[in-house]
C-alpha cells in the first residue's frame, strides 16, 4: 500500500542525495517526492510516498532516522490529512475547443494562467486524483505538456504533532573495555 | 590563535584521544602531513589505503576505540573503499580522512579528483566535505560522535586542500558535535522488557543467539547471567565468538552455514529465538521460509532498522543491548531447562565421530589440525585474525575463544586480503597481545606488501598460511554443486618462506602434522614477525555446510568414515 511520510531534514548540501540513495540502496520505489522550506529556518520538509507494506514502512522510517541530517519522521498515511498536488497543463485549445476547455477548468476550478493563440496554460491544485481527473478530459484537445509537483501533504487540526528533534550531545559511547592480552583500553 | 585547516585535524585528533593513524600520503593530504610531525601521534605508513582501512578497522575490533585512516584523493580514496565497506558490515567504528583538490578546482575533473563522498554514500554511516578551515573541527568532532554513536560505523571527512591550507580561529566547546535527539525515541510497536520476559518464562525450549552486539555493547556479563540464571542455552554467530566464552557450559558453539550440526537443529527445534546483538543474516538462517518454524522470536538491536528485516518477530526492542538486559536481569526467574539441554545433548549424536580431531592421525596436515595446535599451544589466549574462506570457518571451530574481540574476522562482507593489514592495527592497538594471523594463500596474496609495514613498524606477529593451492571456498562449492569443475580456483604462489624472507621475516614451511607443533612454538618464542607457510590437504572441505539457501537443518556433514581426497 502507498506510505506518505513527512521527513525533517537539515537544509544542507546533498541531503536530496542521501534520502534517495536510502531509497535506492534498500530497493524501496518512491512513488513521489517533494522537498520545500518549513517554518523553522535551516529544516526542509519532505513529503515521501513510497509503496511498501506495514514492515517495510517502519524499516524506511528506522533507516531514515540513521541518517545524520534527518530530524524527525512522520507516517501520516493513516493520520487524517490533507495532500495536495500542483500541475501546470498546456492545452492545445483553438476556436470551439477553446470555449470547451474554458468551461471544464470552471468545472474543475482550476485557472487559466497563460494564453497564447495556440495553446493556454491551465494550473490546478487538488488531490491527485481530481488532477489525474483534469488530465483525463482535457487530453483529447490535446496536452502539449505537463509538468505536476508531486504530493506534498499535513495533518489535519492540531493533532499534537511532534516536534523537530533537537540537536543534542551524544550520549557517552558505552564501556567496551575487551580483555584480550594486556590490552588496556 | 589561528591555526590552519591541517593543524585543526590533528588538533582535532589528539583531542579525540587519537594516538595511531594509518595512512599513505598524496598531493591533495601533503599540507595535513606536513603539519602531522607537531601533534603526538603515530602514524603508519601502509603499503595500499585498502590497508589502511582495515588496520584501522582492526584497531577498532580490538579496542572499541575509534580506528583512523588517512589517504589523499582521487586513487587514494577510491583504494579505501573495499576497507571502508567492510567495517559498514560489520559495525566497525573508523573514520577516514581524504584529501581532495583545491575548492575552487571541484566540479573541473582536476587531477586526481574524484567524487569519494558520492562514492561512499552508501557505505558509510556519513560522511562530510570540508571545504574551509573553520568548517574541519566541527566536522571532524562529529565524525567521531558519529562513528562511536549508536551502531557504530565508517564516516569519511573529505577536506579540500585549500581548507588544510586556509586558517581559522576556532572555538572548540562551539564545535562540540551534536546530534538529532530522535534517533533514540521508543516509537510505538516497540517491545519492552516486560514481554519479552513473559515470553521466556513461558518457553521450553528457549536459545539465546547472541552476535557482535553482545561485545559492541559491553553486554558480556549481561549475557552470561541471563542465559546461567534461566538456564538458556546460547548459539553465537561468527561474529560473536568470544562474547561469550567458549568453554561455558551454556554455550553450544557457532550457528549458520558452518555451524555445529546440533546447534543448527537446535535452532530448529526451538520454541523461542532469544536473538541479542545479531542480524539474522542469511549465512546464519539459510532458507527463511523454514527457519525456526516452531519459535516465537525476541530480537534486541541497537539499529532499529534490522527489526523485522528478514525475520519477523514478535517482541522487536531497539535499544543498546546492555541496556535493554539491565532491565531484564532483575525480571528474570529462575528456570530450569534439563529436559530441553539434555535434548540438544542428544542432538550432539555421531558429531564427535565426523570430527576431523578425533579421526586417527595418518601423517596428512589438515587445517584443522593446525588451527587445533595453534589453539593449544597458544592456550586460546591469543588474539587471532583471520582472512575469509575455509580457514576461517576452521578457525571458528577449533580455535576456542574464551575472551571478547579475540577473533578478529570480516563477516559480513568477507573481505579477502583483510587478515593481515586487520591484524597489524590489532597488534597496534594491542601491543601486549600475541597477534596471529591465520589466512589462506589466496587471500594472502592480495594484501601481503604489508608484510614491509610489519617489518617497518617492528611488530611481532605470526602469520599461518593454510596453504592448499586452491581458493577452497570457491572449490569446495564446485565441488559440492559444480561437478568438481575447478574454473580458475587452482593458484600458484611464490615461495612463501622465500617471500618471507625477503621482506626480513623469519619463516618456515611445515608440510607433517608432527612439525606443527615445533614451528608454532619457534613462532611464539620469536620477539618478531614470524611466517609459517602450512601445506596442507589440498582439496578437505569444510563441514558441516548449509547449501546457501537450503534449510538450515538440511546440512551437508563429513563423510564418515573420512574419504580421502588427495594422494599421499
Ligand atoms: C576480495 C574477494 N574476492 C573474492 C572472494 C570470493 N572468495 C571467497 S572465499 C575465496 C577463496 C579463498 O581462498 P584462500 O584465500 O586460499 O582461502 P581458503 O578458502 O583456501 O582457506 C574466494 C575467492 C572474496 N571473498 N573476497
Amino acid at each position: 500500500m502507498l506510505h506518505t511520510f513527512a521527513v525533517y531534514v537539515d537544509n544542507k548540501p546533498g541531503v536530496l542525495n542521501r534520502v534517495a540513495s536510502l531509497f535506492r540502496r534498500r530497493a524501496f520505489n518512491i512513488e513521489s517526492l517533494t522537498v520545500g522550506h518549513t517554518e523553522t529556518p535551516g529544516v526542509s520538509r519532505m513529503t515521501v510516498v513510497v509503496d511498501t507494506d506495514e514492515y517495510g514502512a517502519r524499516r524506511l522510517e528506522a533507516h531514515l532516522y540513521r541518517l545524520v541530517p534527518c530530524r524527525r519522521v512522520d507516517n501520516i498515511t493513516t493520520a487524517p490529512s490533507i495532500s495536495r498536488d500542483l500541475a501546470l497543463i498546456k492545452v492545445a485549445a483553438t476556436g470551439n475547443a477553446r470555449t470547451h476547455v474554458m468551461q471544464l477548468v470552471d468545472v474543475y476550478r482550476a485557472r487559466i494562467v497563460d494564453v497564447s493563440p495556440e495553446s493556454l496554460v491551465i494550473e490546478t491544485t487538488g488531490t491527485e486524483d481530481k488532477i489525474d481527473s483534469l488530465v483525463e478530459v482535457l487530453r483529447p484537445y490535446g496536452v502539449i505538456e505537463m509538468v505536476r509537483t508531486g504530493r506534498v501533504a499535513m495533518a489535519r487540526g492540531t493533532t499534537p504533532v511532534r516536534p523537530i528533534a533537537p540537536r543534542v550531545p551524544p550520549r557517552a559511547a558505552p564501556d567496551v573495555s575487551g580483555d584480550v592480552g594486556n590490552c588496556s583500553v | 590563535m589561528k591555526l590552519t585547516g591541517a593543524q585543526i585535524l590533528w588538533e582535532s585528533l589528539v583531542r579525540e584521544g587519537v594516538t595511531d593513524v594509518f595512512g599513505y600520503p598524496g598531493g591533495a593530504i601533503l599540507p595535513a602531513y606536513d603539519a602531522m610531525l607537531a601533534y603526538p601521534i603515530r602514524h603508519v605508513l601502509v603499503r595500499h589505503e585498502q590497508g589502511a582501512t582495515h588496520m584501522a578497522d582492526g584497531y577498532a575490533r580490538a579496542t572499541g576505540k575509534v580506528g583512523v585512516a588517512i589517504a589523499t584523493s582521487g586513487p587514494g580514496a577510491t583504494n579505501m573503499v573495499t576497507g571502508i565497506a567492510t567495517a559498514m558490515m560489520d559495525s566497525s567504528a573508523i573514520v577516514c580522512i581524504t584529501g581532495q583538490v583545491g575548492s575552487k578546482l571541484i566540479g573541473s575533473d582536476a587531477f586526481q579528483e574524484t567524487d569519494i563522498t558520492g562514492i561512499t554514500l552508501p557505505i558509510t554511516k556519513h560522511n562530510y566535505l570540508v571545504t574551509s578551515a573553520e568548517d574541519v573541527a566541527p566536522a571532524v568532532l562529529e565524525a567521531f560522535a558519529v562513528a562511536r554513536g549508536g551502531r557504530p560505523g565508517p564516516v569519511l571527512v573529505d577536506i579540500t586542500k585549500d581548507a588544510q591550507q586556509g586558517s581559522s580561529e576556532v572555538d572548540w566547546a562551539a564545535a562540540e558535535p551534536h546530534l538529532s535527539e530522535a534517533y533514540d525515541e521508543a516509537l510505538p510497536g516497540d517491545g519492552d522488557a516486560r514481554d519479552a520476559i513473559e515470553l521466556i518464562t513461558a518457553a521450553e525450549r528457549p536459545l539465546i543467539l547472541a552476535g557482535h552486539g553482545v561485545m559492541l555493547s559491553g553486554a558480556e556479563r549481561q549475557i552470561i547471567e541471563l542465559a546461567e540464571r534461566a538456564q538458556i542455552p546460547i548459539a553465537v554467530t561468527l561474529l560473536g565468538l568470544g562474547g561469550v566464552p567458549a568453554s561455558h557450559p551454556l554455550n553450544l558453539g557457532m550457528m549458520g552455514m558452518h555451524g555445529e550440526a546440533w546447534v543448527n537443529n537446535a535452532i530448529q527445534e526451538a520454541d523461542l529465538l532469544i536473538a541479542l546483538g545479531m542480524r539474522f543474516d542469511d549465512r546464519v538462517t539459510g532458507n527463511l521460509k523454514t527457519y525456526a518454524p516452531t519459535a516465537k522470536k525476541i530480537h534486541v538491536d541497537i539499529d532499529r532498522a534490522e527489526l523485522n528485516k528478514n525475520v519477523r518477530v514478535d517482541v522487536g526492542i531497539a535499544k543498546d543491548l546492555r541496556e535493554a538486559l539491565d532491565e531484564w536481569l532483575p525480571l528474570v526467574k529462575p528456570g530450569d531447562r534439563a529436559a530441553w539441554l539434555s535434548r540438544i545433548d542428544s542432538l550432539k549424536g555421531d558429531s564427535a565421530v565426523r570430527d576431523i580431531q578425533n579421526l586417527p592421525d595418518d601423517g596428512h596436515l589438515y587445517a584443522a589440525h593446525v588451527i587445533n595446535d595453534i589453539w593449544r599451544l597458544t592456550k586460546g589466549e591469543a588474539l587471532v585474525v583471520t582472512d575469509v574462506g575455509q580457514h576461517q570457518m576452521w578457525e571458528a571451530q577449533y580455535y576456542k575463544h574464551n575472551r571478547p574481540r579475540s577473533l578478529i574476522t570480516s563477516g559480513g562482507l568477507g573481505t579477502m586480503g583483510f587478515a593481515l593489514p586487520a591484524a597489524i592495527g590489532a597488534k597496534i592497538a594491542c601491543p601486549g597481545a600475541e597477534v596471529w594471523v591465520i589466512v589462506g594463500d589466496g587471500g594472502f596474496q592480495m594484501t601481503c606488501p604489508e608484510l614491509a609495514t610489519v617489518v617497518q613498524e617492528h611488530l611481532d606477529i605470526n602469520i599461518a598460511i593454510i596453504n592448499n593451492g586452491f581458493l577452497g571456498m570457491v572449490r569446495q562449492w564446485q565441488e559440492f554443486f559444480y561437478d568438481k569443475r575447478y574454473a580458475a580456483t587452482p593458484i600458484g604462489g611464490p615461495n612463501f618462506a622465500k617471500l618471507a624472507d625477503a621482506f626480513g621475516i623469519a619463516a618456515t614451511t611445515v608440510t607433517k602434522r608432527g612439525e606443527v607443533a615445533g614451528a608454532v612454538e619457534a613462532a611464539r618464542r620469536l620477539k618478531r614477525a614470524a611466517l609459517i607457510d602450512f601445506q596442507v590437504e589440498q582439496e578437505d572441505s569444510v563441514y558441516p555446510m548449509v547449501p546457501a539457501g537450503a534449510d538450515l537443518h538440511k546440512m551437508i556433514r563429513r563423510p564418515s568414515p573420512i574419504v580421502e581426497t588427495a594422494a599421499d
